[in-house]
């Protein structure tokens, strides 16, 4: 089913009924989902990542991302020896279809998934000359579709690369942490099909999220920290070729 | 005096005509949400939130299929996610009499993830298929969803 | 259509957001900003020498600043929600109060400058024209038709302390547009505190030749003899501008190759190889270096009239080409690189697509027409019948 926006308006109601059996077997499900109660973030452990590109596909399903635009996608790094400054670095097609064999041995080989870092001081949302792009207060960098102009001055003021032109809306458009599915109680699109559990959704603000005992007992990352956009993806095992 | 900056005090006149006709049509267009949680349309959370899912998450699927959530449950790919390998199938969830999803191919989906890559975790099981299995399909001998072969269970069922 | 890509670039970046719609739009605000600056010079500075100029520059401010606009709006993917700019300004945007920056300086100063200038002609012609332009005349009036010697004299003290406040608009409206680049952190090329400075000195050396030419051009189009005193004055103004705009940016490039930053080895290699041709052969050297030196020439050796005018001409059009050229190498060299410093992408440009090349040199085009209008409907220069039936000519020594 290919969904428009302008479906959209008219399935909200019947999407609502459709999944009442879901929302029904979580609690905390969206009737109940308080704004002020959540700070979203997300658990990426490299050393767990298989390249598989799972989280590629299903957030290009889930999504309706156009083919050739990526609201995540996985690298593949190959280091060679201490030269930690002159990384290879290769994504064919986002890793949409995982990675061929590559089977490099001078140095060391790995993945590292991408999405957007829903940065708490967010240089996207700081640009947007009309607020059509903003950080929700439940911690999630959101676009308006529905109000954005396309100048596409927020593309460039993502240090990144997350942001993209949707060439059907002209509008810019961008991971919302499945801010449909989050609101609704169930993870995100990537975090659901990921099969190592590479990916794990967080939320900050819960004290019993197992991401707290994570942070404490773990040397975590986040990508282009001298940005100073308060990421909030954290790489667990991250090389410092990483970029 | 007032005679000569007559035409002055008209344009002041003019910019001001033009000042108030923009300050109430500003107030009239302005979308009524904007600005209930800070600079943006309050209203587009709701909007972008109720966006329909298209992967329905396991606990969906294991309502129906608990067979095979308790088969998963006996070997490695416990953790792997239904949807991982069957695809989005929030529309078979919805109406599981008319919608199924896609019959796979152990080939193309077994080697995404066990495809030997030096990239790949070292204690993450590989193998270079084309020695491993010299052609067979992967579900010869593996059973997906518990994919050990010393204990190999009675049935394979699998699709309901 | 697949774009070449050398190395690795973010999957969304291979594609360029900004095009040559954009490079337009910095390189015609400069314009109007360089032309307003040089018609403030007469006004504020006394410099009387440029007096022939002063209206043709504020008429080329006119025009080009109603094109401004243009590319944007043909950019933006909802052109039809732009107005959004001026109804949620978002305050820390610098392209929403870039919106207010250029109302402001439209309206209120290059307008109103114009308007009191004009208003002693505007009066006397609508008494005297007849159809269609009569009624254009009598609207602008505003219904007052008084030009009485005390009411003429309050215009000018008016008009003086607009143009007062028009210096530093003009330097607003610019150096905004310089922020717009200079303050995006992401975008090492465009990233520096220098960037606003180095766009106005750019607008009134671009702004500046701009007004040079079209002086020479009309002068010798309408078959009179071009002021000497005039394109010499503006020459040496645009010699020591140039000079100002050209230390400031070996400066900048000076800083980026001593400190030498992460992003270093990717940026020096785009200049030695995608930019090499429109930044180092057409900006530096032949839109720079031969201007500056042919203007330093005139000051050093003696030449006739002839020659100077020439000399003038040559380095006037080539300062225009440099200092697009800048504007192209920031915009669209800000972009051939990867945030990650480990590979280039290819700006393909379209040509009669939306934003390609043929909609870029019509919206080129778009001013001089609007400018040929402007100076039908209000001659920059002193009118014949007009000097006859008013006053003596307030404007114009040639």
């Amino acid at each position: 089913m290919k969904i428009t926006r302008r479906h959209l308006l008219v399935l909200m109601p019947a999407a609502a009924v459709a999944w009442k059996f879901v929302l029904a077997g979580t609690p905390e499900a969206s009737p109940n989902y308080q704004l002020t109660e959540h700070w979203w973030a997300m658990l990426m452990d490299l050393t767990k990542c298989i390249g598989c590109g799972s989280c590629v596909r299903a957030c290009a399903q889930e999504n309706d991302v156009p083919d050739g635009y990526y609201r995540t996608w996985v690298e593949r790094y190959h280091v060679t020896d201490w030269k930690i400054e002159r990384p290879q670095v290769e994504s064919p097609d986002g890793a949409k279809q995982g990675f061929p064999a590559n089977e490099l041995s001078d140095g060391k080989n790995f993945f590292v998934p991408k999405l957007c870092n829903h940065c708490a001081d967010s240089p996207c949302t700081q640009v947007c000359p009309v607020g059509a792009t903003f950080i929700s207060p439940d911690g999630v960098v959101l676009v308006d579709k529905n109000y954005c102009l396309g100048c596409r001055y927020c593309v460039q003021a993502c240090p990144y690369g997350c942001r993209f032109i949707n060439p059907k809306t002209m509008t810019a458009e961008k991971c919302t942490l499945c801010y449909h599915r989050i609101t609704k109680g169930l993870t995100t699109a990537c975090c659901e099909a990921c099969p190592t559990g590479t990916r794990q959704l967080a939320d900050l603000k819960n004290p019993k999220d197992p991401i707290h005992e994570f942070l404490k007992t773990h040397s975590v990352q986040i990508l282009k920290p001298h940005m100073a956009t308060g990421a909030k993806v954290f790489y667990n095992g991250m090389d410092g070729s990483v970029r | 005096m007032f005679k000569d900056i007559e035409h002055l005090i008209r344009l002041a006149v003019v910019m001001l005509i033009a000042l108030i006709v923009f300050i109430v049509v500003r107030a009239h267009v302005v979308p009524r949400s904007f600005g209930q949680y800070g600079h943006y349309r309050g209203a587009a959370l709701g909007e972008i939130a109720s966006r329909p899912v298209a992967l329905a998450g396991h606990e969906a699927c294991e309502t129906c299929h608990s067979d095979v959530a308790d088969l998963k449950k006996q070997g490695k790919h416990v953790v792997v996610a239904c949807e991982a390998c069957h695809g989005a199938a929030a529309n078979h969830a919805d109406d599981p009499g008319s919608i199924k999803p896609a019959k796979l191919d152990t080939a193309i989906l077994c080697a995404r993830c066990h495809e030997a890559n030096s990239a790949k975790p070292r204690g993450f099981p590989q193998v270079v298929t084309a020695d491993h299995a010299n052609g067979v399909a992967c579900d010869t001998c593996h059973q997906p969803h518990r994919p050990k072969i010393d204990l190999q269970p009675e049935t394979k069922g699998t699709k309901k | 259509m697949q774009i070449p890509v050398e190395g690795f670039m973010y999957p969304n970046e291979v594609e360029l957001q900004w095009s040559i719609l954009i490079v337009l739009y910095p390189f015609i605000t400069g314009l109007v900003a360089g032309a307003f600056i040089l018609a403030s010079l007469e006004r504020v500075f006394r410099v009387q020498a440029v007096k022939p100029t002063y209206r043709l520059a504020l008429l080329t401010a006119l025009a080009f600043l109603l094109v401004a606009p243009l590319p944007l709006q043909l950019h933006l993917g909802h052109p039809e929600r732009s107005f959004e700019m001026y109804l949620t300004p978002h305050r820390s945007s610098a392209m929403a109060m870039f919106g207010f920056v250029y109302l402001w300086y439209l309206m209120a100063v290059l307008l109103l400058e114009i308007w009191l200038d004009y208003r002693r002609d505007i009066v006397l012609k609508s008494q005297t024209s007849t159809g269609f332009p009569r009624f254009i005349y009598r609207v602008l009036t505003l219904g007052s038709d008084n030009i009485s010697e005390r009411s003429l004299q309050i215009d000018e003290r008016v008009g003086y302390f607009i143009t007062l406040i028009g210096i530093p608009s003009a330097f607003l409206l610019h150096g905004y547009v310089g922020f717009i680049f200079g303050s995006v952190k992401a975008n090492p090329w465009w990233s520096s505190p220098l960037m606003p400075i180095v766009f106005i000195f750019s607008a009134m050396v671009s702004g500046i030749a701009a007004v040079m030419l079209l002086y020479m051009l009309s002068t010798r189009l309408r078959g009179r003899e071009i002021d000497m005193r005039c394109v010499d004055t503006i020459a040496q103004y645009l010699m020591y501008t140039f000079i100002i705009d050209f230390s400031l940016e070996m400066l900048d490039l000076l800083q980026r190759i001593y400190e030498a930053d992460e992003s270093f080895r990717s940026l020096d290699f785009m200049v030695h190889t995608r930019l090499w041709t429109s930044q180092v052969i057409v900006q530096i050297l032949l839109g720079t270096v031969t201007p500056i030196t042919l203007l330093a020439l005139t000051q050093f050796l003696k030449f006739s009239a002839t020659a100077r005018k020439r000399i003038y001409a040559v380095a006037g059009v080539l300062t225009v080409i440099g200092i697009f050229a800048m504007r192209w190498n920031v915009v669209i060299g800000g972009q051939l690189f990867s945030k990650s410093f480990l590979g280039y992408t290819t700006y393909k440009m379209g040509f009669a697509t939306r934003e390609g090349l043929l909609p870029a040199i019509a919206l080129m085009i778009l001013p001089f027409i609007i400018l040929w209008v402007l100076v039908k409907l209000l001659p920059p220069w002193p009118d014949a019948a007009l000097s006859a039936s008013g006053a003596t000519a307030a404007h114009g020594t040639s």
